[in-house]
């Protein structure tokens, strides 16, 4: 493993104690748990973005709150919090997407004893001038409660300075990225995951240095030969990196996704010839959309086959939690619509607690064998 | 149904709600008018039920409910082979049961009315769910009509200025969106005669719902959710209001003469989420053999919560609020006061609340109302797994012995 990947290794190990070291240079943490949650204006705010991924330990407090028909993110989220692991949050950030976070939204705020708390009430279709409207007094709401909080305003330096560092941050990845579907050797699937993964935890202005440093020595890295079969993973949260090593272990390699925890989390710059707000309105209302979002009847589809044909990806594994309604909802049509263009697709049902079974393995290898 | 072939019980018969009748021949006579709507040249839009339909009746569109209709499937035991249909075609079987039986329906034309009329728009309110979203999404790509998406965000702790406006505006849409596709202007004065409908009924409907406060009780919180179609689908018409003036008359009289539903009424309970409806009259028995009532329900009440909201001088410019505060849009909290509320209003003994595997707004955070009745009010509190249409998650002999243990512990208490 090259040394450059060492940071986001650390990080991803003790998330914890990367919040630690943030905080003793005078940061608040303030946790998040969907793509949807404006960092920017956190950030801007002086307090420190974090995304918060749930843990593969057995459930037992949350399992007072939450039935067990709930997707395994929301509950383990939810466990960790109770059992006191996510103390060193100073407060969390609810968008508002699924059913399932609504709702966790709601148990969050009854029972964790936190500094800052607060729902962004997003819209849930996009198309339209008046979501338009509506996203940018959400957006300004939330920054009004971030400001009561830190007891100062938020100053349009401040937030043109941390738009400027999200865009940078999402350009090297995107650039990280692109250099992976052009020579799928070159880092392996679980390493870039480990990366995207720990760029929502760690300090920001740390892995802007970070990226920087990993994409050069990548770029600097001799090219390996090898031809495997091109996969996109689509789905929410895809926190396995078994996963893309047993992909690759049968000859694959992932070239892109269409995952939260991915391209969707980073795609889409804040244009930044607008007013700060407005740039930030523009992004949040125009990214690539999650299916707990309407942006048109047909707009995944859409952009999940341009995703296809742009990493020239030669099948699509559909990788969903258990209980997760809005990607259940999508997953017949995205497939059918995949059918239709001639790209195979595999739907892996997944559990955050469960890790890699056999049956998983087989099924993934057959798939890239059919391929 | 055969009247003359089986002796009737005379007890039996004094009991029996004599509206109901009158209840099946409007609802068949809705029905048929929607089923035969395109031969009379007629406009159908699918809603759901938490959707705005006045602006609809206003332009004489018939509306459609789906989830009426999943209801129906439910009662009628189709349930689980519609919902295996949708399985084979891709869909989860995790998903609401609701969509899942539309879903397959639309394709198949099964169900007991064999497949509801189809749309030529569909309006999606998400006050209730984001399962409506997307199922209506899907419903639009299947018949390729347009879709209108009214947006309610959550009011996780109030109704703020700027869901205000957004949801404001999106009424002046809704208005639009109409007229574009019927090609005809809005008709602004029969909005008012149909809002002034609307919020009549619902104060009926409320009344209704109230007179089982009495004990004791006239109806159960069972018959309730068999009464609810009408304000549910006629909600805005002078059909729906005569109903439930008749159908309040009956309530009314029986309390005076002290008929009541359970014929030994001793506890009252407070039932919670959605019917079992494919187990409603077992469920109804059974509470009935422990001489038990539930009486009231956090869900039939949804189709009157927002009264308080409503400006019956300004119809139109109150829908916004009207629709967006409804019980499954608010936080966690607001939810459980209204059900200490209700066990106070009602005196209930206990609290049966369905974990309903479909609904996840409606089920996430019962838990926690849980905690909060106990520690509050200390009466029992049952939780029965089901889900309102697939029976296949539901243990009939795992509910008979909780129930037995639940109705033990409110008769020790006593
Ligand atoms: S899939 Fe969508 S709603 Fe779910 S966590 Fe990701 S961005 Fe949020
Ligand atoms: S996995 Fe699905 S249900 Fe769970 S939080 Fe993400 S979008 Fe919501
Ligand atoms: S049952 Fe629940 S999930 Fe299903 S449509 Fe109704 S509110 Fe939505």
């Amino acid at each position: 493993m090259i040394e450059e990947l060492t940071p986001f290794y650390t990080t991803i190990k003790d998330p914890e104690q990367t919040a630690q070291s943030i905080k003793t240079k005078g940061k608040k943490i303030l946790g998040y748990l969907c793509s949807y949650a404006p960092e920017e204006l956190i950030f801007a705010a002086g307090c420190h973005p974090m995304r918060l991924f749930s843990r593969k330990t057995e459930i037992s407090l949350a399992e007072n709150h939450l039935q067990a028909y709930c997707c395994s993110l929301v509950r383990g989220i939810l466990e960790q919090g109770l059992s006191g692991d996510l103390n060193y949050l100073d407060g969390t950030v609810f968008p508002h997407t699924c059913d399932s976070i609504q709702r966790l939204s709601d148990i969050w705020r009854l029972n964790m004893d936190q500094a800052f708390f607060a729902d962004v009430i997003m819209p849930a279709k996009l198309t339209t001038a008046s979501a338009r409207d509506y996203m940018k007094t959400v957006l300004n709401k939330f920054k009004t409660d971030l400001e009561s909080y830190i007891g100062h305003p938020i100053t349009e330096d401040d937030l043109a300075e941390s738009i400027a560092l999200f865009n940078r941050i999402r350009t090297r990845l995107d650039q990280i990225y692109t250099l992976k579907a052009e020579h799928p050797a070159v880092i392996s699937g679980k390493d870039l995951f480990c990366v995207i993964k720990a760029a929502m935890i760690m300090d920001r202005n740390l892995l802007d240095t970070c990226l920087k440093d990993l994409l050069s020595a990548l770029k600097n890295l001799p090219q390996k030969p090898g031809d495997p079969t091109r996969l996109i993973l689509s789905g929410s949260v895809c926190d396995m990196p078994d996963l893309y090593t047993l992909v690759e272990d049968a000859g694959g390699a992932v070239v892109g996704d269409d995952l939260c925890s991915g391209q969707r989390w980073f795609q889409g710059l804040i244009p930044q010839d607008l007013p700060p707000m407005d740039g930030l309105t523009a992004r949040y209302t125009d990214r690539v959309v999650c299916p707990a979002k309407h942006s048109g009847n047909f707009a995944r589809a859409k952009a999940l086959i341009d995703l296809v044909k742009a990493k020239k990806a030669q099948g699509v594994v559909f990788t969903l939690l258990k209980f997760c309604d809005p990607h259940a909802f999508d997953f017949p049509y995205l497939k059918e619509c995949l059918d239709k263009e001639g790209i195979p697709s595999l739907h892996l049902e997944m559990d955050d607690q469960q890790t890699n079974s056999g049956q998983m393995t087989t099924r993934v290898e057959t798939f890239i064998q059919m391929i | 149904m055969n009247d003359k072939a089986t002796p009737k019980d005379p007890e039996k018969e004094k009991r029996k709600i004599k509206s109901a009748k009158k209840m099946r021949d409007i609802m068949t006579t809705y029905y048929m008018d929607a089923l035969t709507a395109r031969e009379n040249n007629k406009t159908v839009a699918w809603i759901t039920s938490g959707g705005p339909v006045e602006p609809l009746i206003a332009m004489d569109i018939i509306p459609v409910y789906p989830e009426n209709h999943g209801a129906m499937i439910g009662a009628s035991k189709m349930g689980e082979d519609l919902c295996i249909k949708a399985e084979d075609m891709g869909y989860s079987s995790d998903l609401c049961s609701y969509a899942r039986a539309d879903i397959s329906c639309a394709v198949v034309n099964g169900g007991p009315l064999g497949g509801l009329p189809k749309p030529d728009m569909l309006i999606c309110c998400n006050n209730i769910c984001g399962t409506v979203l997307k199922w209506y999404e899907i419903q639009a790509r299947h018949f390729n009509v347009p879709l209108f998406i009214l947006d309610t965000p959550v009011c996780h702790s109030g109704y703020t200025k700027e869901i205000a406006a957004y949801v404001q505006n999106q009424i002046k849409e809704y208005v639009i969106f109409l007229e574009t596709a019927t090609g005809k202007p809005f008709d602004y004065d029969r909005i008012k005669t149909v809002g002034a409908l609307a919020l009549e009924g619902q104060k009926l409907w409320q009344k209704v719902l109230k007179t089982t406060a009495q004990r004791p009780s006239p109806m159960s919180a069972f018959d309730a959710f068999f009464f609810l179609a009408l304000i549910v689908t006629l909600r805005g018409t002078q059909t729906a209001v005569d109903f439930y003036t008749q159908l309040l008359k009956e309530m009314e009289e029986r309390v005076e003469q002290g008929i009541s539903i359970v014929p030994e009424e001793q506890h009252r309970l407070l039932w919670d989420n959605l019917p079992v409806w494919y187990n409603l009259k077992w469920l109804s028995q059974k509470f009935s053999d422990h001489n038990a009532c539930p009486v009231a329900d956090t869900y039939t009440s949804a189709w009157c919560s927002a009264i308080q909201y409503i400006d019956a001088n300004d119809f139109l410019g109150s829908m916004a609020e009207a629709y967006t505060r409804i019980y499954l849009n608010i936080g966690v909290d607001q939810m459980a006061d209204q059900v200490l509320g209700m066990i106070q209003f009602y005196g209930v003994d206990g609290f049966v609340m369905h974990s309903n595997r479909s609904c996840k707004p409606y089920s996430f955070g019962q838990m926690d109302i849980m905690n909060i009745v106990r520690e509050k009010t200390g009466i029992p509190v049952l939780m029965l797994e089901a889900d309102m249409v697939d029976p296949r998650n539901f243990s009939l002999s795992q509910a008979d012995t909780r129930i037995d243990a639940f109705m033990e512990i409110i008769k020790q208490k006593r």
